[in-house]
């Protein structure tokens, strides 16, 4: 093993800001991060062991015990438990004679849930070593199963069985006008890079991964860099190192179009990162591929190798005095590096927790350099903005949102997939093309967005109205809304990163008040209990994880008050405290399990 | 002409690059703080700094002051405020006063009297958590530990070591020590160390000093916090 290590962290340069490729890559290979590697790691990084520990307890995708040689992961998002979910696991559970949550005896197999994994409009969806597994049902699960009892090597099982369908139902103005390769480029540069930068704020584009700040100010931000080094001259201006990131880690569940747009169109997601770096002056790119789009990485890798041999990355760019490339970073399983700065941190190798600002990333981002982060869809469009020009994409939409904006549709509808809509499209309208009746409501934005009922359809899609980062789930009347609501707020709770109190403990205390209310324990009081904490974790988060992880809660409560309060019991107060529960070790040594050993909490029907 | 902004009603002079609690502690006004020291990096964790800059919620110990900004910290709401997210940090570990030694010198205790706190209104977790007595000199008793990073900051910053970090993420996050066993008898730490002394709770103690000084004659027996505070610069110190 040490020989291993020692080669991996050579092939990462010994630099503590890969430390996360370097767990990935030893987890992939021993199924767990070995004690031995973390000792071994700290010499080779100089770093701290605490610093490794730190970073393998973090990341969902790393673990510090043994987990099977096939580690298998099915996503628990909403939408995957709509398609039957549930069934998948248990049956999964049963074929493969291993808990949920364990790893089998002879260690060939563990099973797991995980966060949605961008797999919605084909779900129930899982992740064997970290490739997508789709419409998962029995038939698929008794070859998988096979495969498994048999050791047989991934690379041997029918490819069929990991098969990722792109499903764009709806192209519109950017999916039907692709750009073809390196023209971006060459527009950027017969036009000139401050006129295309105008171009880019003429069109109006706003950050497409839902909190919509003005691209092109961004990027002029990024050049501008720190406020200390404004008025240094052109030429030591231009020396600056500066990076462009592009956020891949699209964790948002229900959201799946950047998997769309780097699986068919990551040739324009590039160009608009070369663009970007051409106009900031930034000489290294990032991708920050989430884990979860593992199987796309090495098909992205050869799009790079391509652009670079057409001159479109590496040194002197088209010919010109430019130089650029781009990297590709995988994450391990953590929603919170969508925030850019806990992306920025898990890039230079460390536990994803959003930095204080200010300073923003602009000025003080990566390695503590003026850095951009956009979103994949972003540089996407900023491609095409870049040839066709500002106007091209600034006559369409409303006024507050230019152009269109894509979307991932899944849940209940005839057809889920890609739509790519102008703003300002009616809600309804969505819904009609995608083929979706008997609607309850639509969770727009994903869980941090907010849930609308059937009277609010006629609400536009639109910053100014409802604002999405692609994410559109929805729900017909045969579903209950407490069970999405105590999905998304599990899914918090999960995600948070800990590191301040309000969402740390908000977000679980925020969890517990929900089951019990749903649990039937709730009593006069409680929906007042859950609103206070709701409004203490919004109003008091660091980051917008928390700062929105109420948002399921509070756009339900508002719309469905009625549905919550059905759920309390008449009494005036239940403990929130399971005596009869914190009996039971005392059951367990009295070998006791007989009526009289259990306390009835509160009498039933005392009310 | 100096700068200045608005506290509470109060024109508070500050300097450039000074956050708002610095110009605040230095005209002597008091923001309740608990992961906040004015020797070491701000962190912005505990959120019990949360000020009202200008409408918008901010932490005091992190966000720089600027000219015009108009604070609001003393407000019925937000000190309401302060009080749950202080019940928050209690719920989550096992805060038994009582019989804890740091009682009376504790951080935690003397903000919650401050911000008037009878009881802990969220129902407890009851969180399982370790006690690593290991060490001749100093304990750790993990279930007090409210992830403030005070220590980490310590010894990484003032003790040029690197004895403490914090392992896992969200509600399951813990203190971890730099040592092989992960026992503190076998990292670094030596009780001279500024880490060992800077636990703004009763969860990393010196041995054999608990009781040298009775219950009623402690640092916040004597003085509340606010006044603590602002004559040592602190939230309080190692007695």
């Amino acid at each position: 093993m040490e020989e291993i290590i020692t080669k991996i962290s050579q092939r990462y340069d010994h630099d503590p800001v890969n430390l996360l490729q370097i767990l990935r890559i030893i987890q992939a290979e021993y199924h767990h991060i070995p004690d031995a590697a973390i000792e071994q790691l700290a010499k080779l990084l100089s770093i701290p062991r605490t610093h490794i520990l730190a970073v393998a307890e973090f990341y969902s995708f790393l673990h510090l015990a043994p987990r099977g040689r096939y580690e298998l992961l099915v996503s628990d998002s909403i939408t995957d438990r709509m398609l039957g979910k549930q069934d998948v696991m248990a049956y999964l559970a049963q074929q493969l004679k291993v808990p949920i949550g364990g790893t089998r005896d002879d260690g060939a197999v563990s099973l797991d849930n995980t966060s949605c994994t961008g797999l919605c409009d084909q779900g129930p969806a899982g992740l064997i070593n970290g490739l997508p597994l789709t419409r998962l049902n029995k038939s698929r699960i008794d070859v998988i199963v096979d495969l498994i009892n048999q050791d047989k090597p991934l690379a041997e099982w029918p490819r069929e069985l990991f098969a990722v369908a792109d499903n764009i139902r709806k192209p519109g103005l950017l999916l039907n006008n692709g750009i073809p390769l390196g023209e971006a480029l060459k527009s950027a540069f017969v036009r000139g890079l401050p006129e295309t930068l105008e171009e880019i704020n003429r069109s109006g584009l706003r950050g497409r991964g839902g909190a919509g700040y003005a691209t092109g100010w961004k990027w002029h931000l990024c050049y501008e860099g720190p406020e200390e080094e404004a008025y240094c001259d052109i030429e030591t201006q231009r020396q600056l190192q500066r990076y462009v990131i592009c956020n891949a880690d699209e964790g948002e569940p229900g959201t799946f179009k950047d998997r769309v747009l780097l699986n068919s169109y990551a040739h324009q997601v590039f160009e608009g990162m070369t663009v970007c770096a051409a106009i900031t002056g930034a000489t290294q790119g990032f991708l920050y591929l989430r884990g979860e789009y593992l199987f796309l990485y090495d098909k992205l890798q050869t799009i790079l190798a391509g652009r670079r041999q057409a001159g479109l990355l590496g040194s002197h760019i088209l010919g010109q005095d430019f130089n650029f490339d781009i990297e590709i970073h995988l994450g391990a399983g953590a929603y919170i590096c969508g925030e850019e700065s806990a992306l920025i941190e898990s890039l230079e190798g460390k536990p994803g927790i959003p930095r204080n600002r200010p300073p923003y990333p602009v000025t003080r981002g990566y390695l503590g350099k003026p850095t951009v982060v956009n979103n994949v869809e972003t540089f996407f469009a900023a491609t095409a903005i870049a040839v066709n020009g500002g106007e091209w994409f600034a006559k369409i939409g409303t006024e507050k949102s230019k152009g269109t904006k894509i979307l991932s549709i899944s849940g209940d509808c005839a057809r889920p997939g890609i739509y790519e809509y102008p703003f300002g499209t009616a809600i309804q309208t969505i819904l009609d093309d995608c083929g979706a009746s008997d609607v309850l409501g639509v969770q727009v934005g994903g869980p941090s967005g907010a849930f609308i009922s059937d009277q609010e359809f006629g609400r536009k899609l639109a910053f100014e109205d409802m604002a999405t980062g692609g994410s559109f789930m929805i729900f017909n009347n045969s579903r209950n809304i407490l069970d999405i609501v105590r999905n998304f707020s599990h899914f918090f709770a999960h995600e948070s990163c800990g590191f301040c109190t309000p969402c740390r403990v908000g977000t679980s205390l925020l969890k517990n008040q929900l089951d019990k209310i749903i649990e039937g324990h709730g009593s006069a009081g409680d929906v007042a209990a859950l609103e206070e904490i709701c409004q203490l974790v919004k109003k008091y988060s660091h980051c917008g994880l928390g700062q929105t992880a109420a948002n399921p809660v509070l756009s339900t409560l508002e719309r469905y008050p009625e549905i919550y309060q059905s759920k309390l019991k008449k009494i005036s107060y239940e403990p929130g405290f399971d005596l009869d529960g914190a009996l039971e070790s005392a059951r367990r040594m009295a070998k006791r399990s007989d009526k009289a050993a259990h306390l009835a909490q509160i009498d039933e029907h005392h009310d | 002409m100096t700068k200045s902004f608005t506290l509470d009603g109060r024109i508070i002079p500050f300097e450039d690059g000074e956050t708002i609690i610095e110009a605040a502690a230095a005209a002597g006004v008091y923001i309740p703080h608990l992961c906040h020291h004015p020797d070491y990096t701000p962190h912005g964790s505990c959120k019990l700094c949360s000020v009202k800059v200008n409408g918008r919620i901010c932490s005091a110990c992190t966000f720089p002051a600027e000219e015009d900004q108009e604070i609001v910290s003393e407000s019925g709401e937000i000190n309401a405020d302060r009080k749950r997210i202080t019940q928050m940090l209690f719920v989550e570990g096992n805060h038994l006063c009582p019989g804890c030694e740091k009682s009376g010198n504790c951080q935690l205790q003397a903000v919650a009297y401050h911000l008037n706190m009878v009881d802990n209104h969220f129902p407890h977790f009851f969180a399982k958590r370790e006690l690593d007595a290991s060490h001749p000199d100093v304990l750790i008793d993990h279930n007090r530990c409210i992830f403030c990073e005070l220590c980490v900051r310590a010894s990484r910053e003032k003790d040029g070591k690197n004895v403490f970090d914090i392992g896992g993420r969200g509600i399951n996050k813990r203190l971890i020590v730099n040592a092989p066993t992960g026992l503190l008898k076998d990292s670094d730490l030596e009780v001279t160390d500024e880490a060992a002394h800077i636990c703004p709770t009763g969860a990393i103690l010196i041995k054999r000093t608990g009781y040298l000084i009775p219950i009623g004659q402690r640092q916040f027996d004597q003085q509340p916090i606010d006044k603590v505070s602002l004559t040592t610069g602190q939230g309080g110190h190692e007695q």
